[in-house]
């Protein structure tokens, strides 16, 4: 019978205690002879192997960096590869005296400031018998006098690396990003094994995202070295695994005729392939020489990047959010076909404004300011959208409502990132009565969805996200995660299938027809930019005011003039009949989109239909 | 009153015997000479393994100066005053955990000091002394062997030092203080089923805290960690160059001073946490075994003095430190050696460093404050 208090029983305690006593005896004893095993395995058993591998105690564990993979154009032309590269180290431990021999250094090469610090950072994370990097870049010259005086410069050493190089420059630095030192923030994060004797890692963009394919694996050798560190001979090696080649499905010529369009003015252009997802150009200008940022880039010129007004840095094409104006009208016109708010044979008085039932202010026709009139007194949604009606589109949207409108023009990609494999990306905005009571904490007035059936108000698209909408258009359907990879290591690679966007097929040609209209119409917003092209093209032009930007009187009078002028846009899609291209291109402050940016859309149409024609040909 | 009780014998039957010497100056003398021998042996390795630095030779001696004279003041304090303050040394431990990570001074990227007025302090360092005495004092105070609901109370007083020890971050104390306090829990007698469901617990819960609660850079560092050969130029690396230089030492050792691992500095860290390899290297199997047996005695010295302790609290205590010791050998040796992944322990009384001198004679303090307690019961 168990008592019904329990009391401390000292016998038991003293007992147990005995018995764990013995237990724990036995345990240590065990473990003391698999320590003592341990031990006369390696000073017994393996002591012949030890004592040879002590008596070459000049042999030395070094690291093989691995190469980097290269990058491709979609034809085959390079657009980053690695050159040879040579850089002084020191072996601190050869080095008898550090002060005597940087200042002998320093009448052979010239050693900045910033060269020493980094040095002593380097030299506090080392290990033994490692060389630690003084000065990079050293030139013929230089290397040569190194050479002579080596003899009086123990523990000095001179090597080959292999330094990222970027042969397009500037035309690409947007599209390819660049790499860059390891960073201290990076050195945490990274698998510092594999990194082991890697300087460089992938800082933005495509080198970024598709860092781990790039890098490749470390490889080891273990080297016979003389006293002053000069390496005898290998004696084992396992090399190392070099970084996949990348080919992008970017072209190279596309890239171009898209940049020089742009040449001078601040935008972007992104290119897309409607049938599969490809992006064949992602332009933003102006650009910059991504080779500056290889070796870290200097004070200077980084200042004069970051403080340009131009704002080079900036991706525009996936980080700069604009309004997409009447961009948009068309997948707006189909939401209105679909819903059945309207049919093709649908019209409306346009007076050059339009009012809300029951309310006073007038939102205003584009025409207004320059005819005084509207669009007439019978606009179809045809004739809305070839010379860009914006009151057919007011009343259109405020019978759709926001949300409906919210809902069906989700699916083509606008209000979220599109899954490009770059960094960085924007998400736009497309408003719903939802959003903003999250994100602003108030309701939605109606007269807002007026200003978002143009394209305007609270609506905010990056260029490839207009891309991709528009190649849905292009494709009747097909939505695509937009992809700048296309082979690895000559592999193709695969992607999601598209996703479909459900409309009557009617209701596609409805919509392909106008757009084809605003090229090749009588009235067609972009008539004279379509004349003579050498292939039938289909585009809508988007003119977006620019609002909320704050006076600023760093500024003359006339760039400030400048700055305040609309942006221009314009989304288009070529051949007509069989797209095989969607281009999206913005010029901020560029004007009306159908004068400014409707040429530049053309120009890559061309310049991308007509290679592909001559490699057809053969 | 522990004065009070400390009198008792003087005045009770046993008066007629006079109190032996080492009862009245409370020094337990196998264990100061085992002691005793283990310095003058460290000492003698550290010459050589600082490079013939007879500083750093001086350096450690003031140290164990210091550390000896602790050890004899500790011994001098009456087990029942331990177990009074026992609770208070750990609260006071426990503050000044919390004290580092919010005021501490770093070194390599970790925050392990305070520093009071230009004196540093490392007060995971007390911990491992409060540890003991506090789960000591909570468990000889219950049932034993302790019931469920008093053997999670312990876990949480492991728990926590030994959380705020690993945010420091300091793997290897924090591993020294918790098996400090669980050596008490094991001792007091908790049951093989809890022991077994730990296990079995923790090897199933293991799988989805590395799925899902580890970044994959810290899985790499993980895996590092368990398997150095892994990092050859990192971790594997030192690994490498330990493991030659004990192989290379043979039966009978290259000779004091003459080890060419470390006398060429290819052995890294060999004078703290690698001073084994120095030792092997120089002084061979031979001098391995010396060592060993040195610490083995004074391991069995301690569990001596635990079975004769005459309360939970006392037996407890003992056992914790002796054991606590011994971890500290099998850790660090296994680690130089290659077969346990490498954590920062020192190897006790021999690697250079005061604080942990200061902190491991602190204990065998206490331990002999045990031993020569004037017996109440004849047993």
């Amino acid at each position: 019978m168990a008592p019904a208090v329990a009391l401390k029983d000292p016998y038991l305690e003293s007992r147990i205690y005995g018995a764990r006593t013995v237990f724990v005896l036995v345990l240590a004893l065990g473990l003391m002879i698999v320590l003592m095993a341990r031990y006369f395995s390696l000073q017994i058993t393996e002591y012949e192997t030890y004592r040879t591998e002590s008596d070459r105690n000049r042999v030395q564990l070094q690291s093989l960096p691995p190469k980097r993979g290269l990058i491709y154009d979609r034809n085959g032309v390079l657009l980053a590869e690695n050159r040879p590269s040579f850089v002084l180290s020191l072996v601190l431990e050869r080095v008898p005296d550090l002060e005597q021999t940087l200042e002998a250094l320093g009448e052979i090469v010239e050693i900045s400031d910033s060269d020493r610090e980094k040095f002593e950072t380097r030299s506090r994370r080392r290990r033994p018998y490692e060389a630690v990097p003084l000065h990079f870049r050293l030139s013929e010259q230089e290397r040569a006098l190194l050479a002579v005086n080596r003899y009086r410069l123990p523990g000095v050493v001179v090597d080959a690396q292999l330094i990222r190089h970027y042969p397009q420059g500037e035309l690409f630095s947007h599209a390819l990003g660049y790499v860059g030192r390891i960073n201290e923030e990076e050195q945490r994060q990274l698998d510092e094994v594999n990194y082991r004797g890697t300087n460089h890692i992938g800082k933005i963009g495509i080198e970024k995202y598709y860092e781990d394919l790039l890098h490749g694996n470390v490889g080891y050798q273990n080297v016979e070295t003389n006293a002053l560190g000069r390496v005898l001979r290998v004696l084992e090696r396992t090399d190392p695994v070099p970084g996949s080649d990348l080919t992008l499905s970017l072209d190279v010529r596309v890239q171009e005729a898209a940049y020089a369009a742009l040449e001078g003015r601040r935008g972007a252009v992104v290119a897309m392939d409607p049938r599969n997802g490809e992006l064949l150009a992602l332009v933003s200008a102006p650009g910059f020489d991504s080779n500056l940022f290889v070796n870290g880039i200097s004070a200077r010129d980084y200042s004069a990047l970051r403080d340009s007004p131009n704002l080079p840095l900036f991706n525009r094409a996936v980080q700069g959010q604009y309004p997409p104006g009447s961009t948009v009208k068309p997948i707006f016109g189909l939401a209105g076909l679909e819903y059945g708010l309207i049919t093709p044979e649908t019209t409306i008085r346009d007076p050059g404004w339009y009012r809300l039932p029951g309310e006073e202010r007038r939102f205003r026709d584009w025409t207004l300011r320059i005819r005084g009139t509207g669009h007439g007194s019978e606009v179809d949604l045809h004739q809305a959208i070839e010379e860009s009606c914006d009151v057919y589109f007011y009343d259109l949207a405020h019978r759709m409502g926001i949300d409906r409108l919210h809902e069906f023009t989700e699916p083509f990609g606008l209000g979220s990132a599109t899954g490009l494999d770059t960094t960085n990306e924007r998400g736009g905005i497309l408003p719903s009565s939802d959003w903003k009571r999250r994100a602003r904490g108030e309701v939605w007035f109606p007269g807002e969805t007026l200003n978002v059936g143009i394209g305007q108000g609270y609506m905010l698209a990056t260029p490839v996200q207009l891309a991709v909408a528009t190649s849905v258009l292009a494709s009747r359907g097909l939505q695509f995660t937009p992809h700048l990879l296309r082979a690895v290591n000559g592999e193709p690679s695969a992607w999601a299938p598209a996703t479909i966007v459900e409309a009557e097929e009617t209701n596609w040609q409805v919509i392909h027809e106008a757009m084809h209209a605003v090229f090749h119409g009588a009235r067609g917003s972009a008539r004279a930019v379509g004349r003579g092209s050498a292939f039938t093209m289909a585009g809508k032009s988007g003119t977006a005011q620019v609002v909320g930007i704050a006076q600023d009187a760093e500024y003359d009078e006339e760039a400030l003039e400048e700055r305040y002028r609309d942006h221009g846009l314009f989304v288009a899609f070529a051949p007509y009949e069989a797209p095989a291209i969607a281009v999206a291109v913005v010029v901020e402050n560029g004007g009306g989109g159908s004068t400014v940016a409707a040429p530049i859309a053309r120009e890559v149409i061309e310049r991308y239909l007509m290679g592909q024609e001559l490699a057809d040909r053969g | 009153m522990a004065e009070y009780v400390r009198q008792m014998p003087s005045a009770s039957s046993d008066l007629a015997r006079r109190p032996a010497i080492s009862e009245r100056f409370h020094i337990d003398f196998p264990l100061l000479f085992l002691l005793i021998a283990l310095t003058v042996y460290g000492l003698v390795v550290l010459y050589s393994a600082s490079g013939q630095r007879l500083g750093a030779v001086i350096r450690q001696a003031e140290y164990f100066v210091i550390a000896y004279t602790v050890m004899l003041a500790a011994a001098q304090v009456s087990v029942q005053r331990y177990r009074r303050w026992a609770p208070a040394i750990y609260l006071g431990g426990l503050a000044l955990l919390v004290g580092v990570l919010v005021f501490g001074v770093g070194a390599k990227g970790a925050q392990r000091w305070l520093s009071i007025g230009g004196f540093r302090f490392q007060p995971s360092e007390l911990m491992k002394l409060a540890m003991p005495l506090m789960m000591s004092w909570y468990l000889a105070a219950r049932i034993l062997p302790p019931r469920f609901i008093n053997i999670l109370a312990s876990l949480v007083l492991v728990g926590v030092p030994a959380a705020l020890i690993v945010r420091q971050p300091d793997l290897g104390t924090a591993l020294l203080v918790s098996a400090s306090g669980l050596i008490v829990l094991f001792m007091a007698g908790i049951s093989w089923r809890v022991i077994f469901g730990a296990g079995v617990l923790a090897v199933l819960s293991a799988w989805p805290a590395w799925v899902y609660l580890l970044h994959d850079y810290q899985r790499q560092r993980i895996l590092t960690l368990l398997s150095p050969e892994r990092d050859k130029l990192g971790t594997g690396w030192n690994i490498t160059q330990s493991k030659t230089a004990i192989g290379s030492g043979g039966w009978s050792g290259k000779g004091w001073l003459n080890g060419t691992q470390s006398q060429l500095d290819f052995l890294p860290e060999s004078h703290t946490d690698f001073i084994i390899a120095v030792l092997a290297e120089e002084f061979g199997l031979r001098g391995v075994i010396l060592l060993l047996a040195i610490y083995v005695l004074i391991f069995v010295r301690g569990f001596w003095i635990g079975m004769h302790a005459q309360d939970s609290f006392s037996r407890l205590v003992a056992a914790a430190l002796t054991l606590t010791f011994f971890v500290y050998v099998f850790v660090n040796m296994g680690m130089v050696s290659g077969l346990l992944p490498v954590v920062g322990v020192p190897l006790p009384l021999v690697s250079a460093g005061g604080t942990s001198i200061v902190t491991l004679m602190a204990g065998f303090g206490i331990l002999m404050a045990i031993s020569t307690e004037r017996r109440l019961v004849v047993q």
